[in-house]
């Protein structure tokens, strides 16, 4: 019996079995989505940028070169996106870049996610008034647009990469909480939830070994979707000066800082805006090709 | 027979519903405000690091410090400190703007026909593109249209919109010069007409300046392009779903038999469907155009809220920043409400049920 | 002369291992009169009616060696033509009106909407007014302006019917037109359809599962199973119907003289299917 067959197998032999199975059948719907493998390897090429920026990178990300010779020069072999106000080569800058970008994904999704599940599941589980008051504040986070209650969290927070970091975790896991909460209301009454509490399993022994686990998939492929916003974000923050302070090589910071010669020399700020543009991409076509293969109601 | 006799509800009854939702609506709203507010209290007087150095600045002396540490109230407890704050909230003060020394209110007030020109017009273009644009790729499901759709909306997705602003700035205004710079309107024509609304396209339309309308609708209609794309992006993704999901109904079959041509069937039968939730989305994105203004109108140095916002947030100006939040926020809220409303004024299910 | 002509008609749907055949072959020709076609679901009684109106949902494709309605050759009809025979003169009934009858529009209007077709303005609200009350509907004007969410089941299955029989059609299909209502508004609705069909003398496909109620109803009946036609009877000898599939659905329906203990089961076998 071949791997394959063993995955694809009508009758699996064990759980085990059983979950790799459904989990390769996941992926070949995915690869057959070729859209979906682009943004696969937008995303993995944005890891590997991260990981191996030393080492791509050809100059400095932070100190430049001579100010009288190399400033603002045009893309050319030698400075692939060219050179910026201080002489910096900027397709460095955009490699080291990639550092922050995945460091602040990676931040938001390791807050958010548990802020979120643990509302949500405790929410939907405890329901009452506990869900109620939950529920309410949940809400009222979602009632500010997003960027604009990350501003004042930061305002308040002071500007720096870990504020914006915090700023946008603190805004991203209400939608979390909803879905969560959703998931558990259906786990709930579920028959092997009842024979756990008959066995005389605590509520708190219930929700975090019953309950959370089973929403956490369906939270983690929400979360994933939402990288793309969160990069946007990021990016937004760092345009307004909020996020990474200079000399930092953000994306957004590093457009701002190019704005003042767009019309002039137009590949400072148009570069690292086209690392936000493809990086944001490669996460939205990853997710629409997931959201596809996990949600079978918005196929066609 | 009485079981065929049409449930159409009595007038006393569907009135008896409508009150029962506007007092829940009202209770909802209320405490989703109370909410509003004590976030942002929670982060002018928790959060922030120092609000009083904030104030008098880090050269002061320890006397003005405490003063200002008294006068600020710092020094109750902090259920009192929010109710003080609840209070002024409430009767419009939101204190004075360091940066511009006026009452951030004020300022508010003049700031927000801007924003809420440039997000209509936005969202005029995201709706009146979107809406086709979202059921034609319903119709042609799969087809060349329909991936490139996708792929359009999945860049509007992605790319950040200060950049495309910046990109556009500099192709459109820069180098083609098809449209004008940044700012509402060249000074030259500033003073050409007399603001009533405060929105400049209808200020100076109803005032025959149309040398101006030009001006105005020539610095509008890049920003509003790029929200309204933003927005479009949304609408037509949104418009496809619940026109997919309309088209597979059992209904739309009836209408075929029935012999009603096919351009009949989607865009009067299936959209009328569509059109109940599309409403929710339509508001929504409007919503949404308020936290997208906050970007494009630093870049076309619009002078609405988002461009006083950030402004005030450079200069770490907590009142007006807070001020601005608030005002959107409860703008959020209310557009919420409003496509709530509509919902239940779109759906005969909705509009007609009778309290069990 | 028959009114319709089906010869060899085979309806494929695709999927990942190749197409599946849902109708395989069904042959049959229809005067004007009333046939039934009786099968359990996914037996291709369904999709045998839809091919009739042209109406096969995609990605799905119906090919026949005759197809002929009127004289009419209806396997490569234009869009255009599929609309000058669709509403005029063919029709169908379906199964649920809760989902059939479109719920942001008004019955009157959905109503007037299939009469435009053969009438003028001015006319068709009258014509509609008077189809609702050729289908017992006591308070027309009361309907007329419901939407279809105010109407009871039978209520609403009623409108229904009006709404296909306005154009006084040549062939009407009636695919489970019953099934969702209540069993006390099913006799109602189904007499209401029966008298309407013979003061018009169309010709009438009644699609069900229920094999009594076609028999009761009909002159004749297709039994189909697994997409073919295993039997053709008339309703009157069904007692003597020969393929055991028949035999063992007529044997199936419970009796309320002498209890058989235990109730009789259908048995398949694999051969029924080839």
């Amino acid at each position: 019996m071949t791997r394959r067959e063993w995955l694809l197998s009508d009758y699996p032999q064990s759980r085990r079995q059983a979950r790799a199975g459904q989990s390769y059948r996941t992926w070949l719907a995915l690869k057959s989505n070729r859209l979906a493998m682009v943004g696969l390897w937008i995303v993995l090429a944005l890891v590997a940028m991260a990981i191996f920026a030393p080492l791509i990178a050809p100059y400095d990300p932070l100190i430049g070169g001579d100010l009288r010779l190399d400033r603002l020069q045009p893309p050319s072999w030698e400075h692939l996106m060219g050179t910026d106000d201080l002489a910096r080569d900027i397709f460095s800058r955009v490699m080291h870049g990639a550092r922050l970008t995945l460091m602040v994904v990676a931040l938001v999704a390791v807050i958010a996610t548990p802020i979120g599940l643990t509302i949500g599941t405790t929410a939907g589980y405890l329901g009452g008034w506990v869900d109620v008051v939950l529920m309410r504040v949940t809400d009222i986070f979602l009632a500010f647009p997003r960027l604009i209650l990350a501003l004042a969290f930061v305002s308040a927070l002071g500007p720096g990469i870990e504020n914006a970091i915090i700023a946008i975790a603190l805004t991203s896991w209400p939608p979390y909480a909803r879905l969560a909460r959703a998931e558990t209301l259906t786990i709930r009454d579920s028959d092997f939830i009842n024979a756990a509490r008959l066995q005389g399993a605590s509520r708190l022994r219930i929700l975090w070994g019953h309950v959370t686990p089973l929403c956490l998939s369906s939270v983690i492929v929400r979360v994933t979707l939402d990288m793309a916003g969160i990069i946007l974000t990021a990016a937004g923050l760092g345009f307004l000066g909020l996020g990474a302070q200079p000399p930092q090589p953000e994306w957004g910071a590093m457009i701002a800082g190019g704005r003042r010669f767009i019309i002039d020399y137009w590949w400072v700020a148009t570069m690292p805006g086209i690392a936000i543009f493809v990086v944001s991409l490669g996460f939205n076509l990853l997710g629409d090709g997931l959201r596809d293969v996990l949600d079978p109601k918005a196929v066609k | 027979m009485a079981e065929f006799a049409p449930k159409v509800g009595g007038r006393g009854s569907a009135l008896s519903f409508w009150l029962w939702k506007a007092v829940k609506l009202v209770l909802t709203v209320a405490v989703t405000f109370l909410g509003l507010l004590l976030i942002t209290f929670l982060i002018s007087h928790v959060m922030s690091v120092d609000p009083v150095l904030r104030v008098v600045g880090d050269r002061a002396s320890q006397s003005t410090y405490d003063a200002m540490y008294l006068q600020m109230g710092l020094d109750k407890p902090i259920w009192q400190q929010f109710w003080i704050y609840l209070q002024k909230v409430l009767s419009g003060d939101f204190g004075n703007s360091f940066l511009t020394k006026k009452p951030v209110m004020g300022d508010i007030a003049r700031a927000f026909p801007a924003t809420l020109e440039l997000a209509t017009v936005a969202i005029l273009i995201g709706t009146l593109v979107g809406v086709p644009v979202g059921v034609w790729s319903a119709v042609k499901a799969g087809k060349a249209f329909d991936q490139i759709v996708r792929v359009l909306g999945l860049v509007g997705y992605s790319a950040p919109i200060f950049w495309l602003g910046l990109l556009g700035l500099l192709v459109f205004y820069a180098n083609l010069q098809w449209v004008a710079g940044p700012g509402r309107i060249d000074i030259a024509y500033e003073y050409s007409f007399t603001s009533v609304t405060g929105l400049m396209l209808l200020d100076t339309a109803m005032q025959g300046e149309w040398a101006a309308f030009g001006n105005a609708f020539s610095h509008i209609i890049l920003p509003a392009s790029l929200l309204g794309y933003f927005s479009m992006a949304y609408i037509s993704r949104m418009t496809r779903s619940f026109m997919l999901a309309e088209l597979a109904q059992e209904y739309v079959t009836t209408a075929r038999v029935k012999g009603v041509p096919e351009w009949r069937i989607i865009w009067v039968h299936a959209l009328k469907n569509a059109a109940v939730p599309l409403v929710t989305v339509v508001a929504l994105s409007y919503a949404g155009l308020l936290e997208g203004s906050v970007l494009t109108e630093t870049v076309f140095a619009w002078p609405g809220l988002g461009l006083y916002l950030t402004n005030s947030l450079q200069v770490a100006d907590m009142n007006a920043v807070l001020g601005g939040t608030l005002v959107i926020g409860a703008i959020f809220v209310g557009l919420n409400l409003l496509s709530d409303l509509l919902y239940s004024l779109l759906d005969p299910r909705v509009r007609r049920r009778v309290r069990k | 002369m028959s009114l319709l002509e089906v010869e060899d008609l085979r309806i494929s749907f695709p999927t990942r291992q190749g197409p599946v055949e849902v109708v395989r072959g069904v042959t049959f020709s229809l005067g004007r009169e009333r046939l039934g076609i009786v099968g359990e679901s996914g037996s291709g009684k369904s999709q045998t009616g839809r091919a009739i109106l042209g109406l096969t949902p995609p990605p799905g494709k119906a090919t026949a060696k005759r197809l002929e309605f009127d004289g009419i050759d209806l396997r490569d009809a234009s869009a255009a033509r599929w609309r000058s025979l669709r509403g005029i003169r063919l029709s169908m009934v379906m199964q649920d009106p809760k989902f059939s009858l479109n719920p942001v529009m008004t019955i009157g209007r959905q109503l007037i909407e299939a009469a435009r077709r053969t009438s003028s303005r001015s006319e068709s609200k009258d014509r509609a007014m008077a189809m609702l009350e050729a289908v017992q509907i006591r308070d027309p004007a009361r309907v007329f302006k419901a939407y279809p969410h105010e109407l009871s089941g039978g209520m609403g299955q009623r409108a229904m019917i009006a709404m296909m029989l306005i154009t006084e059609p040549d062939l009407l299909i009636a695919d489970e037109p019953t099934s969702a209502l209540d069993v006390t508004v099913q006799i109602e609705v189904l007499r209401i359809l029966d008298r309407l069909v013979n003061e018009r003398g169309m010709g009438l496909i009644f699609i069900s599962h229920d094999l009594r109620l076609v028999s009761s109803f009909c002159d004749r009946v297709l039994v189909m199973y697994a997409g073919q036609v295993v039997e053709e009877v008339k309703a009157s000898e069904l007692k003597q119907a020969q393929h055991p599939y028949t035999q063992g659905l007529y044997n199936c329906l419970p009796r309320i003289e002498g209890g058989q203990r235990p109730l009789p089961v259908l048995q398949r076998e694999a051969g029924w299917a080839v």
